[in-house]
């Protein structure tokens, strides 16, 4: 026996009315790009209200179904074998055989379900059903049929060949990415902004990221760790476009020209004016942060509500009303931690304050901005020309 | 211009050292236990450079075992030699600022229920011998203190040590950790009471993932790995024949014209400790005369972060270390330091330059110049 068809079961593509076409075609690309990393030759196509993703070649079911618990939009993956019509006498064969192989312990209940979608297949489903569970019951004593809650749901469809299937892997819901827009996720390296890319790219956005890197204050492996983020976000987000911005001489320049207080602040603020320029040049239609209230200093609400002033772009924060160890537990889930605790040091850390303000002014903020005035506009300039893009994936 | 202040923690290959392992790894490619010719000509090579190392250390062929690195051998001769000498005690003397390839072994052998005396260093980084004398008890089986240190560069004095030891009781094994020292130094097992010596081929231009341990012909050594009984059974396992004739080759060349090139980096070195000792606020650890070793300096600059350091001289094409590089990969403070009272301010503010007989004047006054233009500005922006 042999799996060689995976049936792919969503969920709320169904009711997006007239659009439904445009969901299911994203499934199917997002489908086939995620069976890329899997060894072996695959096709995934819609057909009759129904989307498969079919192998053409030898593979490896653990890889297959890894690959596709990636791809937002599936609730489930079930495996099926798929039969010639060989006739009814064959087709009871066939699926002892293949019970037989599929479940080592046989003392469970079941229920056959038949549909028959050829319609000129000789036996209707309700024969179907009971023809079939009484040739399951003699070959194996062990099973009891259970028409309500089955253990097992044995799925028969009669259609050119004969689809059987009987397991299901859980997928990860959500909705196709690209099917929702694109937003611009600012990626730190630590442990939050990439469960917030994850959690928005579950919702079917395309993700690109931002990350500000300050040489020498930060160093090449701290670059090369969010670039190493950007690639796990893109395992389940397709191809992440990652805008590297050198942030150093901005940094330093808050640093010499406001209250050092403060600088965490300003400092955000900058970052998310130049994330928001990035996001305009891309099409990208919102920004995210992996911000959670009360975390840190610069996320109290009057925090946020500081840096989200400069902003005019909706800001997403999937995780805002999260705990630490909710978003870890995601983190985990999703396999992006190990690296996330990796010990280099990001630019949000490097001159932070001892006490810094956890209840900015704003006034006073915009005050200290105005001593920026000389020289900020240049800089952010040359920050965003000699920005660097690596394409994650 | 790029510059590599790095040589402690490794090397470049010499140019010969490349060519004879690319030509055993292509060419005369056989395995030495093999029987037919291919064989013999491996097993020649090996001979060769056990002949080499032999000589120069002045000490029989036999007693030279090849290994995977410092850290093998380290393992081999601390694990090993106690394991095999078990009988005679249970207590083992070493430094408090050995390598981790030592210390992490004590650290194995406490567990097993060995007794371990960690001696404490001076400012400098030496020991004091009555201290060492007070340790040494009836149930003492191993003496393992290294050569020169790796992040500082205090050399022990390791000739009197071992005089002292083998005066006091022949039956106790001195070990010497000397991967830090070879190259740098001649050292005679014979005339310093070394019983087993560790030397890594990578610290000395020769290729990663060699090493050499010389075992005293009288001293027993259990295995650490076991296998096709290779090297006596001492060291299981198909000879890295390439990574062997290499290190052959390494120990041959860096002691050509030694003396010589030696009084050469120990000019450089003071002209670098001279030129960065105008700069304000920087200190050099341990000696900085002849009393340390030729090629290590470590240099705490106040007010400035060691990585922060590390990244700008990067950034101007050279290659430091902060602390030492076999332990900047976790976040943690330098036991060395520690080890040796540096001041908590500075622990996180030490980088180490280290040199090799290749280094030039040109480099060192580079090394000066661009120290002396980066750090007032790495100054001005400090954690407040």
């Amino acid at each position: 026996m042999e799996y060689n068809i995976f049936l792919i079961k969503y969920a709320e593509i169904g009711i997006k009315g007239k659009n439904r076409y445009l969901f299911e075609d994203a499934l199917v690309r997002q489908i086939q790009y995620a069976l890329k990393k899997a060894e072996g030759e695959f096709k995934a196509y819609k057909t009759q209200g129904r989307i498969y993703a079919e192998a053409l070649s030898d593979f490896d079911y653990d890889e297959v179904i890894s690959c596709l618990k990636k791809v937002f939009g599936i609730t489930a993956i079930c495996p099926v074998v798929v039969f010639e019509d060989k006739g009814f006498d064959q087709l009871k064969e066939d699926v002892i055989a293949y019970l037989d192989k599929a479940y080592a312990d046989k003392n469970i209940s079941f229920k056959v379900n038949a549909r028959r979608a050829r319609k000129n297949y000789p036996l209707d489903s309700m024969e179907i059903n009971s023809l079939l569970g009484e040739a399951v019951l003699d070959a194996f004593t062990e099973m009891k049929v259970d028409v309500h809650n089955p253990q097992m749901l044995l799925q028969v469809e009669i259609r050119e060949r004969i689809y059987v299937y009987s397991r299901t892997e859980k997928g990860p819901g959500g909705m196709p990415v690209g099917t929702n827009g694109k937003a611009m996720l600012l990626l730190s390296g630590g442990i939050d902004s990439p469960v917030a890319g994850y959690m928005i790219a579950k919702r079917g956005v395309k993700i690109d990221a931002v990350y500000f890197h300050a040489p020498p204050y930060t160093s090449e492996r701290a670059r090369q760790k969010v670039v190493e983020l950007a690639r796990l976000i893109a395992g389940y987000a397709g191809p992440v476009y990652l805008h590297i911005i050198n942030f150093t001489d901005i940094q330093l320049y808050i640093y010499e020209k406001c209250p050092h207080e403060e600088l965490t602040i300003i400092m955000r603020r900058y970052m998310m004016r130049i994330a928001e320029q990035i996001a305009k040049e891309t099409e990208c239609l919102g920004l995210i942060t992996g911000e959670s209230i009360g975390q840190v200093a610069s996320q109290t609400l009057q925090s946020l509500a500081a840096t989200n002033e400069v902003c005019t772009m909706p800001v997403y924060r999937p995780v805002i009303g999260f705990d630490k160890q909710e978003i870890v537990d995601i983190a985990e889930k999703i396999n992006t931690y190990e690296t996330s605790i990796l010990p280099f040091e990001d630019c949000c850390t490097i001159f932070v304050a001892r006490h810094p303000v956890t209840k900015p002014n704003l006034k006073a903020i915009k005050r200290s901005e105005v001593r920026l005035e000389e020289k900020i506009d240049e800089m952010l300039r040359i920050a965003l020309e000699s920005k660097e893009l690596v394409i994650a994936e | 211009m790029e510059v590599y202040f790095d040589n402690s923690a490794t090397t470049k290959c010499y140019e010969g050292v490349k060519n004879i392992v690319c030509k055993l790894m292509t060419e005369d490619y056989g395995n030495p236990s093999s029987l037919h010719t291919k064989g013999l000509i491996a097993e020649k090579y090996i001979k060769e450079a056990k002949e080499i190392i032999a000589s120069n250390l002045k000490v029989k062929a036999k007693e030279i075992i090849f290994t995977s690195g410092g850290t093998e051998g380290d393992n081999l001769a601390v694990i090993g030699s106690v394991m095999a000498n078990k009988r005679r005690g249970m207590h083992i003397i070493t430094t408090c600022f050995e390598h981790p390839a030592v210390n992490s072994s004590m650290a194995y052998l406490e567990e097993q229920g060995f007794r371990i005396t960690y001696l404490p260093v001076n400012k400098y980084g030496l020991i004091d011998l009555e201290e060492l004398k007070n340790a040494v008890c009836e149930d003492t089986i191993l003496v393992s203190i290294m050569h020169t240190n790796n992040e500082i560069g205090a050399v022990q004095p390791i000739d009197e040590i071992g005089r002292f030891l083998k005066k006091i009781d022949k039956n106790i094994i001195f070990h010497v950790d000397a991967i830090q020292g070879f190259g740098k130094y001649r050292i005679y097992p014979g005339r310093a009471g070394i019983d087993l010596l560790t030397v890594s081929g990578h610290k000395i231009h020769g290729p990663k993932g060699t090493g050499f341990l010389y075992i005293n012909e009288k001293v027993k050594v259990a295995p650490v790995i076991f296998g096709g009984g290779q090297q006596n059974a001492i060291r299981s396992g198909t000879e890295n024949v390439p990574g062997i004739a290499g290190i052959g080759r390494a120990v041959k060349e860096i002691y050509d014209n030694f003396e010589q090139k030696l009084d050469l980096l120990y000019n450089l070195k003071q002209e670098f400790i001279k030129g960065i000792m105008e700069i304000d606020g920087i200190c050099i650890n341990g000696y900085t005369d002849h009393r340390s070793a030729p090629h290590i300096v470590s240099v705490s600059v106040e007010n400035v972060r060691s990585e922060v350091l590390l990244h700008a001289l990067e950034e101007r094409g050279i290659y430091v270390s902060a602390g030492s590089a076999c332990s900047s990969r976790k976040p943690q403070v330098s036991r060395t330091l520690k080890a040796i009272g540096l001041n908590k301010d500075l622990l996180e503010s030490t980088v180490r330059f280290s040199f090799s007989f290749e280094t030039t004047k040109d480099e060192i006054d580079y090394g000066i110049t661009v120290l002396k233009e980066i750090l007032p500005l790495l100054r001005r922006f400090k954690r407040k």
